[in-house]
């Protein structure tokens, strides 16, 4: 008797616990995949290709799925690297690529014959212009990743080192630059 | 929670270890910490001189925070002292004016006094030694009956920012919010920056207007109360100053505080608690309390743009530093050429002279001589080489004496936010407060080991900004790819959509034709579809 209890009593236990994890399973349910959300918002976003994969979210997909390695992203750098590794909970590697320095696209407009190849192949439709008319390239949402270049049939179209402004200027960490060029101004006044 | 230990341990040692009652230093005199360097106030008692107009006038569209102006003017056109130059873009923004009637010779970019050396976009005029005045704005002599809405657009509209240095639009601060009534102005008069004497000799001097000026910003906030705050090592100042409350029959209204010297002080939030005694929350601003903090040189210029319809077009600065035969006070131009002003202190050959623009404390070097005085500009330090860095050895490693978290006026714990600054864990600086850190030198100063903490934090604060730029473009090009996807997406869809309307209209021709007709009738659809 006592044991028929206590079989019943944990039967009882299990399969409410059952129910209980179908309909949480349920109600708590996560659309997509929250792995490759959280890889994709590390990733730079310049949509260039250089990883293989046609785009920042296909990447994050592959390297979410385990299908790709966590250092692929080249301008995203160490810092991308560092990131996506410890999302994932995989050790660091070594980043093959150096990034080169933030680029701009920009289209020689005399020579440009509005051929339109550059608007459809700009990953993030920087590129404005129509049919027979001149293309030009807005500066602002440029990132830079050259994939406009190619398919250029009059190769009208260069890729320019970003302007430094003054907006964008930076103090360099103490050592980085010599103490005469660029060294703290605090002169000691006792 | 080790950092917690860290931070207690830090602060009881630091107590110890400098001999000094930690909980007496706070509570007399408001604000934590600070240090008491050399004074080397040369020029407290040379009165201000005019300086000539120069051969060319140096104007730089950005002498704010906030946004650049964009020019109104063309190159050739002759314009007037006063006549706005260059309107504001956007909310925070200050208009620029000509300094002298002249003509405008080039808009272009050219070296403005920053630390990157880098150059900005300015307006470069001739002037024509006229000095002829655009006299559009009315002198506002009434200004007691005028709608405070009046007052704060004839401010905005004269360019007039905060002369203290930090050159903060001076017409936002005086905006007026029914959730934070302004119960007091403070008039920063206080001066710690070894140095500079600017401030000192525009109360001495301008006593009457700084006074006048208050008297227009507690109007326009409608404030009952008014401090004008003044470091004890001023006696002269704070005579001047309280004769002309006197006279101005503003005497029960507005007090002269004399604080005891000790640097911060002139620092905005290190003032407010000195003078109400109550801390600025982290992230609030002075109004969420109840207060308003000007410079007695911005009260000046506020008297000016509205009792006298004159905008901001000069300023007051102090030239010094050991480099400088006659060092001086000096009422130039907004845009008159350094090397010019150096020169009329007897400055002329700039061969191993390192350049600070504002105190020896808080300024910055400029790696370039050749810029304009801007609005920002309260001191101009001309430094022998060899004095500047005769006491910068090399860094040395952190014996954690605690001298800087003894001084830090923000009570922070600089050696253990340096400690991540340096490791690039902004994360972990951010959790130790880095953006609460004012920069104004006082744990670089007491560092026995030669630790450049402030660079270290400057280093961090710029490196966080640009990660956090970064963030937002990626995301605006992630936003733009995905709208791309999707538009691809549906133009596809729609393609398939009519492709298949035709393929359903062809069916019935080609049940009808039977098989001869119906490859003709699926290429005809075919075609068709490529049409469209």
């Amino acid at each position: 008797m006592n044991i028929l209890i206590a079989v019943l009593l944990l039967g009882g236990l299990a399969l409410a616990a059952g129910i209980l994890l179908a309909l949480a399973s349920r109600v708590f349910h996560v659309e997509g995949d929250p792995m490759m959300e959280r890889i994709d918002a590390v990733l730079p976003q310049t949509q260039c290709g250089q990883c293989g994969y046609p785009g920042c979210k296909p990447y994050a997909t592959a390297v979410a799925s385990g299908e790709a390695d966590v250092n692929q992203c080249v301008p995203g750098g160490e810092r991308a690297m560092l990131a996506i590794a410890d999302l994932m909970g995989v050790p660091p590697k070594e980043v093959e690529e150096e990034a080169a320095p933030p680029m701009l696209a920009f289209i020689r407009e005399d020579e440009c014959i509005g051929c339109t190849l550059c608007i459809k192949a700009c990953p993030v439709d920087a590129i404005i212009g129509a049919p027979k008319q001149y293309h030009t390239v807005l500066e602002s949402h440029c990132t830079g990743c050259t994939l406009c270049v190619e398919p250029c049939p009059v190769d009208c179209i260069d890729m320019v080192s970003k302007p430094e402004v003054l907006e964008d200027w930076t103090w360099s960490a103490p050592g980085q630059a010599k103490l005469s060029d660029n060294g703290e101004a605090h002169a000691r006044t006792g | 929670m080790p950092g917690l230990v860290d931070r207690l341990t830090g602060l009881f040692s630091a107590g110890l270890a400098g001999g000094v009652d930690l909980k007496a230093l706070i509570s007399h005199g408001g604000f934590p910490g600070g240090v008491h360097p050399a004074q080397m106030k040369h020029t407290a008692g040379s009165p201000i001189v005019r300086s000539p107009l120069p051969p060319r006038l140096i104007l730089p569209l950005k002498q704010h925070i906030g946004e650049a102006c964009t020019p109104t003017v063309e190159v050739g056109e002759r314009v007037l002292r006063g006549q706005k130059v260059a309107r504001s873009q956007g909310y925070v923004s200050a208009p620029v004016h000509a300094p002298s009637s002249g003509t405008v010779v080039a808009i272009e970019e050219h070296g403005v006094p920053h630390p990157s050396g880098m150059g900005r976009q300015c307006i470069i005029i001739e002037p024509d030694g006229l000095d002829e005045a655009d006299e559009s704005l009315p002198p506002m002599s009434d200004f007691l009956d005028q709608e405070p809405a009046v007052i704060r657009e004839r401010i905005r509209l004269s360019g007039i920012v905060g002369l203290g240095g930090a050159v903060f639009p001076t017409f936002i601060k005086m905006l007026r919010d029914h959730h934070h009534p302004v119960e007091t102005v403070i008039l920063n008069g206080v001066e710690c920056e070894p140095y500079l004497t600017c401030d000192h000799r525009v109360m001495l001097e301008h006593a009457d207007a700084v006074v006048l000026g208050l008297s227009v910003i507690m109007h326009a906030v409608d404030a009952a109360r008014g401090v004008i705050a003044i470091e004890d090592n001023k006696p002269d100042a704070v005579q001047t100053m309280q004769k002309a409350l006197d006279d101005s029959g503003m005497g029960d209204r507005v007090e002269v505080r004399v604080l005891p010297t000790r640097y911060p002080q002139g620092g905005e939030k290190q003032l407010i608690q000195s003078v109400t005694g109550k801390q600025m929350p982290a992230g609030k601003l002075p109004l969420h309390i109840g207060v308003l903090c000007q410079n007695v040189g911005t009260a000046k210029a506020v008297h000016d743009a509205v009792c006298l319809g004159v905008p901001l077009t000069e300023r007051v600065v102090t030239i010094g530093g050991d480099a400088v035969p006659q060092p001086a006070n000096i009422c130039a131009r907004i845009g008159t050429p350094v090397p010019f002003l150096l020169a009329q202190c007897g400055l002329e050959d700039l061969s191993g002279i390192r350049l600070i623009h504002g105190g020896p404390m808080m300024g910055e070097r400029l790696p370039r001589m050749n810029v304009p005085l801007v609005k920002s500009t309260n001191g101009l330090l001309a430094m022998r080489q060899e004095t500047l860095y005769s006491e910068h050895a090399e860094e040395e490693p952190c014996i954690r004496c605690g001298h800087c978290v003894e001084v830090c006026p923000a009570g922070l714990v600089p050696n253990e936010l340096a400690w991540h600054c340096r490791n690039d864990q902004f994360d972990r600086g951010q959790e130790y407060d880095l953006f609460d850190c004012i920069e104004c030198g006082c744990c670089s100063y007491v560092c026995p080991s030669h630790i450049p903490l402030v660079h270290y934090f400057r280093y961090a604060k710029g490196q966080v900004a640009h990660i956090e730029k970064e963030r937002a473009f990626a995301e605006l090009s992630k936003a733009r790819s995905e709208a791309r996807d999707n538009r691809l997406a549906r133009e596809q869809a729609e393609r398939a959509a009519r492709r298949s309307k035709v393929r359903r209209q062809a069916a019935p021709a080609k049940a009808e034709k039977k098989d001869g007709g119906a490859d003709s009738a699926a290429r005809g659809g075919e075609t068709s579809e490529d049409k469209s």
